[in-house]
């Protein structure tokens, strides 16, 4: 995904999703799948385009935890901390996989490859720690099972 | 030709089944065997998970759980003619852990192809639709409500009320919601249907329509379900070029169309009035009701929202009669309730079966204790805002009422095991932390109490003051439960209250835990 934000292509994007119902959601994912990020430049170019003030536009990107400002790395690692998860060691496995990343929660790793986020079920609690490389799914997490995960990915 | 099964459910693809299914495929190539590989659902047995499975002239043959590397050895033992191998499980229906469930929800569950319309329509699929394009909106309503058919997203509201409610009133359009935001911690039936079984999602909010007189349904679906979203979106495409979604059902005469719409990452926009919210394009915060959305839901129009599971019982009911789900089930709670075992369980799955179950048969008998081997410490049913349970109220049986008699919720029918290595002041401030990262922030309690309440907690982790302030833990409780608006600040005491009641043994600083 580049990402670099482009007012043409987020035109095209916005004008697309304008024959929904409620279109704003939709639109917003859209732009998190071509850019990677919601650019702060893109709030006034969908509030004229749906015609809301640029405070509702503002105030539906920050509400939700999805809709990342800041571009992220090349890939995006969601670990799952919910309770079932918890109740097979997720906290103890995490620290180790942000330790060998040498990251913090929300963070990315120096060469930008990786950023790590939180995660509250992803629906595979009978099998947890669980987590989600990018769109490919992890259950049973271990820190070396991770890394040969990345390996796996940067190799492909 | 053999036909090998290799489950596409996310569990499945999460412990290697792609890798699994290219072997397969590899191998068989590679040796001569003609083989079709079918991606199935699965059987909700996931601790058998990856669990491929054999059609040989004596029926299916399962194995599991399988790992790339045992391909080569599957072959070996002649698998393909269901030889014998220690990962042989068997037929699966005769393992005990699907024995012991009455399927009424979840009977196609693993068997099918999820996205075969074929598949679907020679296990009973589009029979509840038939019969309801036959007897009509009126007719149909009576059936769910003699069903007795309870929301099964957590309130446990009668959907037959709802349903007539929204029937009952005047609108220019109406919509069908279904609420597929499943946030619960050990929740999976939800993604399990829209993956492994979607038509019957489809089946029951188009009956939703037709008996409510709406043409537009949407499926509200968080986002930490890529897969299933993908797959949904296909059966949707399917189903609409085969004429069960479009203009006209099935030449009925009804129009009736289905949208999937994807959530952000909160947890309440799983709360219906904010997920409508959220629908419009706005921030998930909670609308205070009255009014209703049945009256003023989606766009202020007339809406029926209910839980996936609560429009996939319909077309059972449809089909065999209200009678025949009624039958099932104990007091008012009737039908069958896809239990989630999850967390530190031996055998963690989806388990169907009628309410009745004492909480202890389901841990100790069907899900086998921990995982772990060590003793089980407490239990967490219905999600983060339900009460955490101790062995000593293992006698509790599983219903709506038994548990809430107990201060306790089933909600989504999620049960999360610990083991004796919990320690339940971490687990009463993760709840805190929990509502406190998910609030909508419209109401005080919520917004700031859980803060507080995370801030207390680690004051008692520390020493200070610790039964002051406790007794204020317990207050602040109160506040939430008392003056919010909605379940996620005034559930989210519950939690924190149990495990102060069952286990105060931990409710003290850490530094005098670990000198005892
Ligand atoms: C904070 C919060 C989160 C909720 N999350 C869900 C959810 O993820 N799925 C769901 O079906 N209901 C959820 N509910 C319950 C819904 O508000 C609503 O009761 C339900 O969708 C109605 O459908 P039903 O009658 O079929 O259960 C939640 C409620 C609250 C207060
Ligand atoms: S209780 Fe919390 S989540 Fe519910 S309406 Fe109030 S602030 Fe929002
Ligand atoms: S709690 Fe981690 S996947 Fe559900
Ligand atoms: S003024 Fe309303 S919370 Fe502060």
């Amino acid at each position: 995904m580049p990402a670099v934000f482009d007012v043409q292509r987020a035109q095209e994007i916005i004008d697309a999703h304008l024959a929904l119902e409620g279109p704003l959601l939709p639109i917003l994912h859209a732009f998190i799948e071509e850019f990677g990020f919601v650019d702060d430049a893109a709030v006034p170019q969908i509030a004229t385009a749906l015609n809301l003030s640029r405070a509702e536009v503002h105030g539906v990107v920050t509400f939700y935890h999805d809709f990342r400002r800041e571009p992220a790395g090349k890939h995006v690692l969601k670990i799952c901390r919910a309770e079932a998860c918890q109740a097979r060691g997720s906290e103890s496995v995490a620290r180790h996989c942000l330790a060998d990343l040498g990251v913090d929660w929300h963070g990315t790793t120096q060469d930008g490859a990786i950023t790590v986020e939180p995660v509250y079920c992803l629906g595979l609690c009978a099998n947890g720690p669980s987590a989600l490389f990018d769109e490919e799914p992890i259950a049973a997490l271990t820190a070396d099972k991770l890394l040969g995960v990345i390996e796996e990915a940067e190799s492909a | 030709m053999t036909r090998v099964f290799v489950p596409r459910d996310v569990v499945a693809l999460a412990l290697g089944a792609e890798k699994i299914a290219a072997a397969i495929a590899a191998t068989a190539k590679a040796r001569g065997a003609d083989v079709a590989i079918v991606r199935n659902g699965s059987r909700g047995m996931f601790f058998l998970e990856p669990l491929i499975e054999v059609e040989t002239p004596a029926g299916r043959i399962a194995y599991g759980p399988v790992s790339p590397k045992d391909v080569a050895s599957l072959f070996d033992a002649g698998f393909l003619n269901g030889g014998t191998h220690a990962l042989r499980i068997g037929k699966p229906e005769d393992h005990p852990y699907l024995k012991r469930q009455t399927r009424l929800t979840f009977a196609r569950c693993g068997i099918t192809d999820p996205l075969s319309l074929e598949d679907y329509a020679a296990h009973e699929g589009w029979l509840g639709l038939k019969r309801a394009i036959e007897i009509g909106g009126a007719a149909i309503i009576d059936e769910i409500t003699k069903s007795g058919l309870r929301g099964r997203g957590g309130a446990g509201f009668p959907t037959g009320i709802k349903w007539k409610t929204v029937a009952d009133t005047k609108a220019d359009r109406k919509y069908v919601v279904c609420n597929c935001d499943e946030g619960d911690s050990g929740t999976f039936a939800d993604r399990m249907v829209i993956e492994d079984d979607p038509y019957m999602l489809i089946e029951g909010m188009t009956i939703c329509g037709l008996a409510v007189g709406a043409t537009k349904g949407y499926v509200y679906c968080r986002s930490e379900y890529p897969h299933g979203i993908k797959a949904f979106n296909e059966a949707l495409g399917h189903a609409r070029a085969a004429g069960y979604l479009g203009k006209d059902v099935l030449g009925s005469g009804h129009a009736f169309d289905i949208e999937m719409r994807v959530g952000a990452g909160a947890y309440v926009c799983g709360e219906e009035t904010a997920l409508l919210e959220s629908l419009e394009g706005r921030r998930g915060m909670v609308r205070a009701k009255p009014p209703l959305p049945a009256i003023h839901g989606l766009f202020q129009r007339p809406t029926v929202i209910n839980n996936v599971l609560s429009f996939a019982a319909a077309p059972f009911i449809l089909a065999h009669g209200a009678k025949a789900y009624a039958d099932f089930g104990m007091g008012r709670s009737r039908g069958t309730m896809p239990l989630q075992l999850a967390g530190n369980i031996r055998y963690g799955g989806l388990f169907e079966t009628a309410f009745g179950l004492t909480l202890g048969e389901i841990v100790e008998d069907i899900g086998g204790g921990t995982a772990s081997g060590r003793p089980v410490r407490a239990v967490q049913c219905g999600g983060p805002l339900g009460a955490y349970f101790p062995p000593a109220l293992f006698d509790t049986p599983f219903d709506y009422e038994a548990f809430a008699a107990k201060d306790g919720l089933i909600g989504h029918g999620g049960i999360v095991v610990f083991d004796d290595t919990v320690d339940m002041l971490t687990m009463a401030r993760f709840a805190m932390e929990f509502c406190a990262i998910e609030s909508c922030g419209k109401c005080t309690p919520c917004r700031i109490g859980s803060t507080r309440g995370q801030e207390v907690i680690d004051k008692i982790l520390a020493g200070t003051n610790v039964d002051a302030n406790i007794r204020l833990l317990e207050d602040l409780c109160q506040t939430m439960k008392f003056g919010s608006l909605c379940a996620l600040g005034g559930f989210a005491p519950y939690p924190v209250l149990s495990a102060l009641r069952h286990y105060p043994e931990d409710f003290k600083p850490h530094a005098v835990i670990a000198a005892e």
